[in-house]
């Protein structure tokens, strides 16, 4: 089963190509997509539990020897985040069923998050660095055509600017890879980590690593870079928004993980202090953004920018015990995401605005709502037990650890924010005299919007609670990103 | 070799980044056309324009190219040109619906909207 690890990258190609076909037939196109995630999903435990039993799984495709082919890998890190990225497609999928349209259905909805997820899980799993730029590619234009699928007006306006901005990013991408190779020589990941140690990291692979920083900080939406993404995100419906925000930017901060613990480790005092500050800064940031706004989908917006610092301010301790909780961290966030785009969404769906001044009441008329984002919130700010909490308790142990007193606090504190911001969209939402008369909704409709929430929002309690029995695979994936070498030797020793 | 090759690229990417920060939305597609096309070259400049040869063992040739390069470049055009293809699509259907290419007139956010 050596070809194992490519099943979640092929699967989900193999069927977009089909509901191709079926450009009419929405219930087909449902039914298939859900067919393939299904598979997909069943690959991705398997790969887990491989990689739990047997290590790191490697492909070299057409079976040239390590450093010359193009690698796949699949360490603990990256099946975690496969299969992530896998479940929370499935449960967004089924949420569109009921919110996103025939309209849009019609027009290659299905296709497009497929191509999406090809692009992400293989951008996950490949160990070649300019095969990482292909598969970033790949998610890209998969993403351009989500987010102006149904071209409404501010639709078009928006996207344009997406789609600058990632196509300037790519480029220079292309850039850094340039220089990179000019460099060592090679583009095999395992084969880089090992000839930048050769050298000993001399200032022009510190300017690479800043230059790589900018390229994954604008997709992974950090400090100074994020400027595009409240707009181009709010463009979209919700289901996409859930998409984008839960799996496009983790993909930068998975690269910039990547990157960051394999690549350029050996001058930690002047790039991995850089990440760090401009990780705090990128919380701030996101803190000052998410209590500015009254608008629901701002609000959670802002809230990815802030997670994105956390966790890179996890990475950027480099000690296991702030990898650890990055990588916990990562999974949390992804889930919560989801869930908290798609309670929203059926927020919107129930009162026909996302303006908070206009809500109001809404625990009268939808309590399982209500009660399912309260959970929702306090698992975001990280209330115990509940799945937010373990990976702070984590990255700040990290911080102390590397005597990053400071950073703790913001990070401490920036939970505050978040929970401030979260319940303030409860209390405006939800308590409260009703303002206006709420739309007269399909019951059944709403009873299937639920559906896919409630489901996320356990499976994030129960990312919490089970916390006991993640662990081992968490440390697993947290030994990797601290130890290059245990990631070398599985690429380049067979 | 190299050197005015390097030059190349920084007048393009000088020319790139003017047409990106324009104004015209046309214009902002061709600077990212121009952008493309100085990393393309970059990606060839950096691999090392040494070889004389085509990028070909055989026996007794040991002076020649580079092809990751250019497997690298052949790759990355293929992606620029579909890229480009979807802006000028998109920017199309955005003056079909706005009636303006000026990036100034394209700003606003939620609340304003």
């Amino acid at each position: 089963m050596i070809n194992l690890l490519l099943f979640p990258i092929i699967i989900p190609f193999f069927f977009a190509m089909i509901l191709m076909f079926f450009k009419e037939q929405v219930v087909v196109q449902r039914v298939l997509t859900l067919i393939g995630l299904a598979f997909s999903l069943v690959a991705s435990f398997w790969l887990i539990a491989t990689v739990k039993t047997e290590g790191i799984q490697t492909v070299t495709l057409g079976s040239w020897p390590a450093p010359f082919g193009i690698t796949m890998v699949s360490d603990m890190f990256s099946a975690l985040l496969v299969t992530t990225t896998i479940i929370i497609t499935i449960f967004v999928v089924i949420y569109s069923f009921s919110s996103i349209g025939v309209e849009r259905e019609r027009f290659f909805y299905y296709p497009a998050i497929l191509f999406m997820i090809t692009g992400i899980n293989g951008a996950f799993t490949t160990g070649d660095i300019f095969n990482m730029f292909v598969f970033f590619e790949v998610l890209l234009i998969a993403s351009y055509l989500l987010i102006v699928l149904g071209g409404e007006k501010r639709q078009l306006r928006e996207s344009i600017k997406y789609i600058l901005v990632n196509v300037i990013s790519s480029a220079i991408f292309v850039v850094a890879v340039a220089y990179l190779y000019s460099i060592i020589g090679t583009l095999n990941m395992a084969d880089i980590s090992v000839k930048i140690a050769e050298i000993n990291q001399p200032g022009i692979i510190s300017v690479i690593a800043i230059l790589f920083l900018i390229v994954f900080g604008i997709k992974g939406a950090i400090f100074p870079l994020y400027f595009w993404l409240p707009n181009s995100y709010a463009a979209p419906p919700i289901p996409i928004l859930a998409l984008f925000g839960a799996l496009l930017t983790k993909v930068g901060v998975y690269a910039i993980t990547r990157t960051y613990t394999l690549f350029f480790v050996h001058d930690i005092g002047f790039t991995h202090q850089f990440l760090m500050v401009l990780s705090l800064l990128t919380i701030i940031a996101g803190c000052i953004g998410a209590l500015a706004y009254f608008d629901l989908k701002q609000i959670i917006i802002y809230n990815i920018i802030i997670a994105v610092g956390v966790i890179l301010f996890g990475v950027a301790q480099m000690n296991t015990s702030g990898l650890e909780g990055a990588v916990y961290y990562l999974l949390h966030d992804m889930l919560i995401k989801a869930a908290l785009f798609v309670l929203i969404g059926i927020v919107i769906y129930a009162t026909g605005t996302s303006n908070l001044r206009e809500m109001g009441g809404l625990i009268k008329t939808h309590a399982t709502l209500g009660w399912t984002y309260l959970i929702a919130a306090f698992g975001l700010a990280g209330i115990p037990p509940l799945s937010g909490f373990l990976g702070k308790v984590l990255i700040t142990k990290g911080a102390f650890e590397a005597d990053h007193v400071i950073g703790s606090i913001i990070i401490l504190v920036s939970s505050l924010v978040v929970l401030l911001s979260v319940i303030r969209i409860f209390i405006y939402a939800f308590w409260g005299p009703q303002k206006n008369e709420l739309p007269i909704r399909d019951q059944r409709t709403y009873r299937q919007m639920m559906f896919p929430a409630i489901m996320l929002v356990l499976i994030t309690v129960a990312y919490g609670v089970g916390a006991e029995w993640l662990m081992p695979y968490m440390t697993d994936a947290a030994d990797v990103l601290a130890d290059p070498s245990i990631y070398i030797n599985a690429v380049l020793k067979e | 070799m190299e050197f005015i090759l390097s030059i190349l690229i920084g007048v393009l990417f000088t020319a790139a980044v003017y047409l990106i920060l324009s104004r015209s939305l046309l214009k902002v597609i061709l600077g990212t056309g121009l952008l493309s096309h100085g990393a393309h070259l970059l990606i060839l400049t950096m691999g090392g324009l040494k070889g004389s040869a085509p990028p070909v063992v055989l026996d007794g040739v040991t002076d020649f190219a580079d092809p990751l390069p250019q497997a690298l470049i052949l790759t990355a055009i293929v992606i620029s040109f579909g890229v480009t293809a979807v802006m000028l699509v998109m920017a199309y259907r955005m003056y079909d619906v706005h009636r303006t290419d000026n990036m100034n007139e394209l700003r606003g956010n939620d609340e304003h909207d």
